[in-house]
């Protein structure tokens, strides 16, 4: 880890204080990921790269940038990696999920700010992550109000681009992304210095296609009768996925699929007599496994994340058949547009996927778990319940943030529930 | 004779219920102190003192020390219990409000078992933890607090923290305000809290409440209004945990 060490001093990090972050992970790892017993080989690929998160792949950017590449850095399941990657550009997710960053965030924002925002804030202005260091530009959207606000306080110490989402469906919208998709191919154009071409973005659309079905794949085989993967071995999946190399990733992701269907052939599951729970709500961001980690540990198994962090990231496909660049970018913009984010109104449609969703996966109850102080998701939450009793499908409300002091009240909340489910 | 017993150690109190067949439940209850653990020993040291070897007995322990009773044959979640002990108490299919040292509960439990649930946040306000600061604060026992609420008048504590509430107290105070209208106020302030978390879900035309005020006939009375239902008082209600838990220990030997 010298060499780390060497670049993150390069990088113009708070060594001191990311020191901090380093002496903790080990553990975490260990608790949450090396703890589960009969986990597939093929998760090997998947801890190497968390083991080393700061630095495995941050050597890998430092390389492409010395060569002239540009990194953009995004926070949202809604910015289309495939303009940036088109333009020769790498994408990266910028993941706020710890609450190391929180009081550096606390700094800027009011303390009744969601975590993520806080988190992503500290992350920049502490110098304690590699990512915020090496993303060129920040690609932000308008998700939701606190993001907006503290893009503008980001955008003060770093380039930033806003990419304005339309917050209803009606066609006139699905246009106006598709305008906003132009805005962001001149933003990593300019950056870049490379055109956006119908060739290099037909490419791009399959290379991220790839990358979606193996996720998708992934995600039908857990919900199998015979769970062969625990739900937090996914999530830390659906995390990485914001960050690797989308080729090798997808390539990563295929081999483990290949082990686990022969596990679901041989009945190999990790879930024995284990209660089947789907989560639904904010997006769980890397090294946040709080909440899969108190479900697994309660006779739980998570099956499905509906979340930005699970299916929301890779379902639906672009349609490939665009052949002019409008096409593909309006092609494009279709595929964001139907994720279904709190953000919108009206946004029945993100409680049909959870139905649909919780009857594929065959769950034995929902989870609804949003961050604290995220409006919209906790809104939201009233009638998502309403939805799920009318099915019939047991339902429990949790909010959260990235501490550990309510540990135990969730536990009670989590293990009673699962009491419940008989 | 073989022995069912269900340990509740709550945030506050450590309550025990032991079933003997054809025998009436015994109900203990005994302060939980500071360390779980040790009161989980002193709950030991008491059973063998009264029977003498307790290894063949099937132990439930439930509540937030649960973990703390080593030698519990198994642990369940205080939801399951107070709505198995609730249920039993009440003899039909109802809603619980449970109020507990540190956090309310509503539990529904219909067809005998609970179907649905809701715990307050982490927040001391509309818990037995509120209405103890505020007791301590007027210089009274929580007996008193009561007895005086039911003749005052109540002075409005509109703050959502204990801690700030307390402050609004002592501003009452301050005005030369009576101690009955503060009383009723405290006491008001908690049963509309309480109201405000159960009424988010569905509410049974028989609701019981549970926990340390549970025999508290005045309380359920204000509770009554606020929710529209008619409330009943529970005698034994601060048991219904542990009660629960002797319940299921039986239910899970059978």
């Amino acid at each position: 880890m010298a060499d780390n060490q060497q670049m993150w001093k390069e990088l113009g990090m708070n060594l001191e204080m990311h020191d901090m972050l380093c002496e903790v992970l080990p553990g975490a790892i260990g608790d949450v990921f090396m703890s589960q017993e009969n986990r597939p080989a093929a998760m090997d690929y998947f801890d190497m790269v968390l083991a080393d998160v700061h630095g495995l792949r941050p050597s890998e950017l430092v390389e492409f940038r010395k060569n002239g590449g540009k990194v953009f850095g995004t926070f949202c399941a809604y910015v289309p990696d495939e303009v940036i990657f088109a333009a020769g550009g790498i994408a990266t997710g910028l993941c706020a999920g710890s609450q190391f960053w929180v009081p550096g965030g606390e700094r800027y924002l009011p303390a009744n700010t969601c975590p993520l925002i806080k988190a992503m804030l500290g992350a920049r202005f502490d110098k304690t992550c590699p990512f915020y260091r090496l993303a060129d530009v920040y690609i932000g959207e308008t998700t939701c109000d606190g993001k907006k606000k503290a893009y503008e306080i980001l955008g003060t110490d770093v380039p930033l681009h806003v990419m304005d989402l339309p917050q209803m469906k009606r066609d006139k919208d699905y246009l106006k992304w598709a305008d906003e998709i132009k805005e962001l191919i001149a933003v990593v154009e300019k950056t870049t210095g490379n055109k956006v071409t119908a060739e290099n973005l037909a490419e791009n659309i399959k290379k991220i296609n790839v990358k979606r079905k193996a996720l998708e794949r992934l995600y039908s085989l857990r919900r199998n009768a015979c769970v062969p993967i625990s739900g937090t071995d996914t999530l830390l999946i659906s995390q990485i996925a914001y960050y690797d190399d989308p080729e090798r990733f997808a390539t990563m992701v295929n081999k483990l699929c290949d082990e686990l269907e022969q596990r679901v052939k041989d009945g190999v599951s990790v879930a024995e007599g284990k209660k089947r729970i789907l989560i639904t709500g904010t997006p769980m961001a890397i090294p946040n496994w709080k909440l899969h980690n108190l479900i697994e540990t309660s006779g739980g198994v998570v099956v499905c994340e509906e979340t930005c962090t699970g299916t929301r990231y890779f379902e639906n496909q672009v349609d490939e058949s665009g052949t002019t660049l409008d096409e593909m970018v309006q092609n494009i913009a279709n595929r964001y547009m139907g994720i279904n984010c709190a953000c919108f109104t009206p946004n029945t449609a993100r409680a049909d996927d959870v139905i649909r969703l919780a009857k594929d996966s065959k769950a034995d109850g929902v989870i609804d778990v949003n961050l604290m102080f995220c409006q919209t998701y906790d809104i939201e939450g009233r009638s998502l319940e309403e939805r799920c009793k009318a099915e019939g499908i047991p339902f429990l409300g949790l909010e959260t943030d990235y501490t550990d002091n309510d540990a135990q009240q969730l536990k009670t909340r989590i293990g009673a529930f699962i009491e419940m489910l008989g | 004779m073989k022995k069912y017993i269900g340990i509740d150690i709550g945030s506050t109190a450590s309550k025990v219920c032991i079933l003997e067949e054809g025998k009436d439940p015994v109900f203990e209850v005994l302060p939980t102190g500071w360390n779980s653990k040790i009161t989980a020993g002193i709950i030991k040291e008491n059973l063998e003192k009264r029977f003498g070897d307790i290894s063949d007995a099937e132990i439930v322990a439930t509540g937030y020390g649960r973990i703390s009773v080593e030698y519990a044959d198994k642990v369940i979640t205080e939801i399951s219990c107070h709505g198995r002990g609730g249920y039993e108490m009440k003899g039909e299919d109802c809603t619980i409000i449970d109020i507990g040292g540190q956090d309310t509960k509503y539990i529904n439990v219909v067809n005998g078992k609970p179907v649905d649930f809701l715990m307050n946040d982490k927040c001391a306000a509309g818990t037995g933890k509120f209405i103890e600061v505020m007791a301590n604060r007027l210089g009274l026992t929580i007996e008193e607090l009561f007895e005086l609420a039911k003749i005052g008048k109540p002075i409005a504590i509109s703050s959502l923290c204990t801690v700030f509430a307390e402050s609004e107290v002592i501003n009452y105070m301050g005005e030369g305000r009576s101690r009955e209208d503060l009383a009723a106020g405290v006491i008001d302030s908690v049963a509309l809290k309480v109201a405000t978390l159960v009424q988010r879900k569905e509410l049974q035309d028989t609701v019981i409440v549970t926990g340390g005020f549970s025999d508290n006939e005045f309380f359920a009375g204000l509770l009554s209004k606020k929710i529209n239902r008619n409330v009943s008082a529970m005698p034994n209600g601060r048991y219904a945990g542990a009660y629960g838990a002797a319940l299921l220990a039986k239910e899970k030997a059978d």
